[in-house]
């Protein structure tokens, strides 16, 4: 690594590099720190998506396969139109939790209605009853995708947040502290260097004065 | 506090059960799925969370890796009617590799 040509070797240059080094390696301890917790808050996500994925599939294979039944049972017109005007609206009201700096989502879901049995947005006379079924089969598997929205969320930003800290621990470790460490060694020297050259100087002068009074000879 | 909603965006026929659930739906084609995504995904758009079925999910690359770092949305590869085609696994696997370096999956 190049010491850059406009480092003054000075005293106040050294203390002022010393100063930063010491920030430097406290900050790469910290960051570091941060980084092992994030990743393993992360990893605990990651498996409670897996399972939670593999579920919401299975959930809503289910789901599909029972609309597919009750539209076979029924003429499409009949199907648009029962489930034309739901009786039910979802919101979602999102509150932030934080882990280890990162807003990560979470979810509150706000429905019109909260009776389970009041969610069918039609009359019974021309529906059948598999078209209940796989309302049903929606809804129950509605929860478990709600929740797998927010670990996936969560695992985005935190991703996103693990990357960032990680590159800047690297960033700490390979590049500015070895730079610093660098620069306060070619000081150190360049002050050894010029206190050796000063005491040469003043050994001279000294015999040159001892010459020029006494006439020694050395 | 404020209040998002949620939306589904698919073929018809895998997302008319959502309707009943009260989601907002909107069936797309090859063609418009770009064009309703776009449209809500825009932060004003105020969608907390858009469900996408898989077999648009490789036509939105782009979209949805654009507001990966967003709050909101959260685009999540759903199934369609076909069944799963393992998308949101990779979804998954890439963004742990992304964390980590390498995947440990």
């Amino acid at each position: 690594m190049a010491i850059s040509s406009d480092i003054k070797p000075t005293r106040m240059e050294l203390k002022k590099t010393k100063a930063r080094l010491k920030t430097a390696v406290r900050g790469h301890k910290l960051l570091k720190d941060k980084r092992d917790e994030l990743m393993r808050q992360f990893l605990i996500i990651v498996r409670e998506n897996r399972a939670l994925r593999e579920k919401v599939e299975q959930g809503l294979d289910k789901a599909m396969r029972a609309m597919a039944e009750a539209s076979e049972l029924m003429s499409p017109e009949i199907l648009e139109q029962s489930l034309l005007y739901p009786k039910q609206s979802a919101q979602v009201k999102i509150d932030l939790k934080n882990i280890m700096s990162v807003n990560i989502p979470q979810y509150d879901f706000i429905t019109r209605t909260d009776a389970a049995a009041d969610i069918y947005p039609y009359g019974y006379a021309m529906t059948s009853g598999e078209l209940d079924d796989a309302v049903d089969a929606f809804s129950d598997v509605f929860r478990d995708m709600l929740t797998l929205a927010q670990a996936e969320k969560s695992m985005q930003l935190m991703a996103a947040e693990i990357e960032r800290t990680r590159r800047r621990v690297n960033a700490l470790e390979y590049v500015m502290i070895p730079e610093m460490e660098q620069t306060i060694r070619y000081i150190t020297m360049k002050l050894e260097e010029n206190e050796r050259g000063n005491i040469t100087r003043l050994m001279k002068v000294k015999d040159q004065i001892l010459q020029d009074a006494h006439g020694y000879d050395y | 506090m404020s209040l998002y909603k949620i939306a589904v965006i698919g073929d018809r026929e895998s997302v008319l059960g959502f309707r009943a659930l009260g989601l907002e739906v909107y069936s797309a084609d090859e063609d418009s799925v770009k064009d309703i995504f776009k449209r809500l995904s825009h932060r004003e758009s105020r969608y907390a969370i858009i469900y996408v079925t898989e077999d648009f999910v490789p036509l939105l690359s782009a979209e949805i890796s654009a507001v990966a770092d967003e709050l909101v949305p959260a685009i999540i590869p759903i199934p369609s009617k076909n069944g799963s085609l393992g998308l949101g696994a990779a979804a998954l696997s890439s963004t742990v590799e992304r964390a980590v370096g390498a995947n440990i999956l």
